[in-house]
């Protein structure tokens, strides 16, 4: 089926099939590999992306359901003004260590600066807690996603 | 000019010297070190390779032919344009390698990190083979330890070469110049010279072999905090692990190997998953299968559809309780190998006025590394490509080679950055994999292995069963020290040729042959009782399991003695100053000794694991549910000369998290031979909502360098659960904790003192 997406401020069309995976037409067929798969059932969070500024598992999320969505990916969350402070902050406090996680862990502090300015210690569990880091940058995270509300 | 002239940097200088620390530290190391000592000697010598720059031929470095300027040996290449590349010996993997690799390089070559581009080391043993290690890998936290003299020397030999040149160019003594930020600078006309216009000229100077180094107070890179060179690739997309690699025609291929560990492929019916739009190929293997697609979707949907029959081999009936009843009747009944013993151990037991003895059981670990098993490969009449992240680039080269009936020079492996390693990627099966499907097709394949396939396919950290004991004298110091270790052997499985039988496993013992502690009579033995199923190295390798037994341990005599875990720790540490001072500065940081309200507690542990030397305390409230909550973990960490101080902080604060991720709740367990934990939802990792904050504290140190990568893993879990026992009264001998109901306390309250040993 072909599907006519706007990806990053950029129209895109594709053809693939409608259950497809968001992630997998992103990485596979659009060839934007800063999305990263790393379980496929929207445990880990390394997947997400923003529909309308909205964070979500682009891994458990049917090309088909998309529609009209602005989808915007870590290529293009820098252009925010939350995705810049984000990126700044984690790179002030050197958050990343092996780095697959964080593009994931990017897009959701980006959402979540953009719904509540200044998070609290509880509003940053609760929005970040579905993101795995196996590097163990938490303490890192938390404390970039404070600066950045500062910022 | 041309490059071929060029020497090695890491064989040409210093050799007796950079000789005389692999010696030294292959001696305080352990099974890890050994492990690569015996392996790498081999492979040194097979790998056939010339010591030419023509081997830096990876798509993102230029290749030997076409570099213009001045490459004094593998890890330095400036060219006419000035622009100044790093080849890293070490894998980046999350360790902040690369940055202070580049540290190394840069504080003698008197350039500044911004100006430095570093890219990955291609497979050549000549080259970057790791002096600890006597091969090109990177693990066992030795990359600094190896790194930390020749690197420098590389640097300054070049810095040598450029005033050389710049001296005859401007026709002054090299000794009234002097270089900075790339430049030759002569302070007495105010000329200078960017390294850029002097390549040539420097290529032609003969390498220095007297190189002396820049003295401690005249380092201004070495331990100062540093950004981390590829950081900013990670933040916005562009960085390139091994999974997000692009080749013309490629194709996504996903794999289903056996179930059970040693099970065939016994009959495949495709005709439903060749129906699935996008599916490309089926491949056969041995004991696995792969679809082939236009995208890992049309792959693993191809994949779902097929219809397979498994052999399920020897495993078929494989569960975890007969593993573990194994393991104690080898305890028993095996015969142990000796690992080091002291004194009279057993004479010391039978006069001691009383003996504690304990069993602690642990299980088997996956790595679960974020970026899941990938390969991609594209075989060719010509040769072979190779793109991944891998630990061990030469021995992956070798492998597939193999398996492609090619010489291993045809075989062109280009690394990438790892999506995290623990261990998982010093075993180059799913390359070996990547090559036996490859060679059935004719065009570039890019294979994926899914969560599931990476948890249940995994090489794991194998289980033990220890029993330990001591024996005390009337004022309850420990007179005697006994532990029986059983388990399988981690060196044996990754040696080519394995560890003959009744031949010590160093990495079994490590941890507990060598604590910190005065023990007048000691013991350490093992039973070797390997798994039917593969094992391999895990985040803190040997440490993590013993120094977990000795510190849960040591607690468990600090209570028999009636005394404050801190202060029976210290009085047996009078030898070994490095350790007291970092269990001092951990435990005043932690503020241990003050109360706590009921429910919690404080834990200590302390080890002197990979050259350095690590206390941690972890502080946890037990709720009446049982939950387990993280309030703080506090770590002082003496690891000699420190590179990138903001990167040691962060390697302790990640291994702390990872180690106290799996003391919590991981464990591997088998039904009817198949893994029974899949993906995240059953192998539950640490989550920022349940992670403390943690403080790391360094220690300002003149010894040569430690390693640091696996140190706060190996402290995690005999902290954590001393920490259980101080707010529960509980005794946690089996890992993970999440499987133990700690509704029930012990209301005996643990033994802790008003305030921090002197």
């Amino acid at each position: 089926m072909k599907f006519d997406l706007k990806i990053n401020g950029t129209a895109r069309q594709v053809d693939v099939p409608e259950d497809m995976p968001l992630l997998w037409v992103l990485r596979d067929v659009v060839g934007l590999t800063g999305t990263k798969f790393g379980c496929g059932i929207a445990q880990c969070g390394a997947c997400t992306v923003h529909l309308d500024g909205e964070a979500i598992r682009s891994c458990v999320t049917p090309i088909g359901t998309v529609g009209s969505a602005e989808i915007t990916t870590i290529e293009a969350v820098g252009g925010s003004p939350e995705g810049e402070k984000i990126q700044n902050a984690w790179l002030d406090l050197e958050v990343v260590q092996c780095g697959y996680c964080q593009s994931g862990q990017i897009m959701q502090a980006t959402a979540l600066l953009r719904a509540t300015p200044k998070p609290t210690d509880a509003d940053i569990d609760d929005a970040m807690a579905g993101n795995i880091c196996r590097c163990g940058t938490y303490p890192r995270i938390r404390a970039a996603i404070k600066s950045a509300a500062e910022a | 000019m041309t490059t071929e002239k060029t020497t090695p940097t890491f064989a040409l200088l210093d050799p007796v010297r950079s000789a005389a620390i692999s010696r030294r530290q292959a001696l305080t190391g352990g099974g890890m070190m050994l492990a690569f000592l015996a392996f790498g000697r081999r492979k040194a010598h097979a790998a056939g390779e010339e010591p030419s720059l023509r081997a830096i031929g990876d798509g993102t470095i230029d290749t030997g032919d076409a570099f213009r300027g001045f490459a004094p040996g593998g890890f330095i290449r400036i060219g006419t344009d000035g622009a100044i590349q790093i080849i890293a010996p070490n894998v980046e993997m999350g360790q902040g390698i690369y940055t202070a690799e580049a540290m190394l390089i840069a504080e003698e070559l008197e350039v500044g990190l911004d100006q430095v581009t570093v890219l990955a080391a291609p497979p050549n043993e000549e080259l970057y083979r790791q002096p600890i290690l006597q091969s090109q890998t990177t693990g066992g936290s030795t990359s600094i330890r190896g790194a930390f003299v020749p690197l420098r020397q590389a640097g300054a030999a070049a810095r040598m070469m450029l005033i050389k040149a710049a001296a005859e160019r401007l026709q002054v003594a090299a000794e009234t110049l002097r270089a900075e930020r790339g430049r030759v600078i002569d302070p007495a006309s105010g000329r200078s010279l960017a390294y850029g216009e002097i390549v040539e000229d420097a290529s032609r100077q003969p390498v220095p072999q007297d190189v002396p180094l820049k003295p401690k107070a005249e380092w201004r890179l070495i331990g100062t905090p540093a950004h981390r060179v590829e950081s900013g690739s990670k933040v916005n997309g562009t960085a390139v692990f091994g999974i997000d690699v692009k080749v013309d025609g490629m194709k996504v291929a996903t794999v289903m190997a056996s179930p059970t560990r040693g099970g065939t492929l016994k009959s495949v019916d495709d005709s439903q998953a060749r129906a699935v739009p996008g599916v490309v190929d089926v491949v056969r293997l041995e004991n696995a299968v792969a679809v082939v697609g236009d995208h890992y979707f049309a792959a693993l949907t191809g994949l779902k559809a097929l219809q397979v029959e498994w052999d399920p081999g020897e495993n078929a009936a494989l569960d975890t309780a007969t593993l573990f009843a194994d393991l104690k009747t080898a305890s028993e009944t095996g015969t142990p190998i000796l690992g080091r013993r002291e004194g009279d151990p057993e004479a010391a037991m039978a006069g001691a006025a009383r003996t504690v003895e304990a069993v602690y059981e642990l299980p088997f670990l996956a790595h679960a590394a974020l970026e899941p098993i990938n390969t991609t490969i594209h075989v060719t009449d010509e040769g072979c490509d190779i793109w991944v992240g891998t630990q061990v680039p030469t021995a992956a080269q070798k492998v597939a080679a193999a398996r492609l009936g090619m010489a291993p020079e045809k075989v062109r492996l280009h690394n990438h950055l790892l999506g995290g390693g623990f261990g998982r990627r010093l075993v180059a099966d799913s390359i070996e994999q990547a090559a036996l499907i490859g060679k059935q097709l004719r065009y570039p394949v890019k294979i994926v292995w899914s969560r599931e396939e990476d948890i249940t396919q995994d090489l794991y950290r194998p289980a033990y069963y220890d029993r330990i004991s001591a024996g005390l004298d009337e004022a309850g110091r420990p007179v005697a020290f006994m532990d029986r270790i059983t388990g399988g052997s981690v060196l044996g499985a990754y040696l080519p040729d394995g560890l003959p039988e009744g031949t010590i496993d160093s990495d079994a013992i490590e941890g507990a042959a060598d604590t910190p502690y005065a023990f007048p009579n000691l013991l350490v033995d093992w039973v070797r009782k390997d798994p039917p199923l593969p094992v391999t190295w895990w985040r803190g390798v040997g440490p993590t399991h013993n120094v977990f037994v000795v510190e849960s341990f040591m607690d468990e005599l600090a209570a028999a003695a009636g005394e404050d875990p801190v202060d029976y720790r210290m009085a047996l540490l009078k030898e070994k100053p490095r350790a007291a001072a970092a269990l001092r500065l951990a435990a005043t940081r932690a503020n241990w000794g003050e109360s706590l309200p009921p429910g919690t507690g404080r834990g200590v542990s302390l080890h002197g694991a990979f050259g350095s030397f690590v206390a941690a305390v972890v502080e946890v409230a037990v709720g009446d549910d049982g939950a387990i909550r993280l309030n703080r973990v506090v770590a002082a960490v003496d690891c000699g000369h420190v590179i990138n101080p903001d990167t040691v902080k962060a390697q302790v604060e990640g291994g702390l998290i990872f180690g106290l991720s799996a003391a919590l709740y991981n464990g591997i367990s088998f039904q009817n031979g198949a893994v029974e934990q899949t993906n995240f939802d059953t192998y539950t990792q640490m989550r920022i909502n349940e992670t403390p904050p943690i403080e790391v504290h360094l220690i300002e140190s003149e010894e040569d360098p430690g390693g640091i990568g696996e140190t706060g893993t190996v402290s995690a879990a005999p902290a954590l659960v001393n920490a259980v026992f101080a707010a529960t009264g509980r005794r946690i001998r089996k890992l993970p904790l999440g499987e133990v109901d700690l509704t029930e306390r012990d209301t005996r309250a643990p033994v802790t003192r008003g305030k921090v040993p002197a």
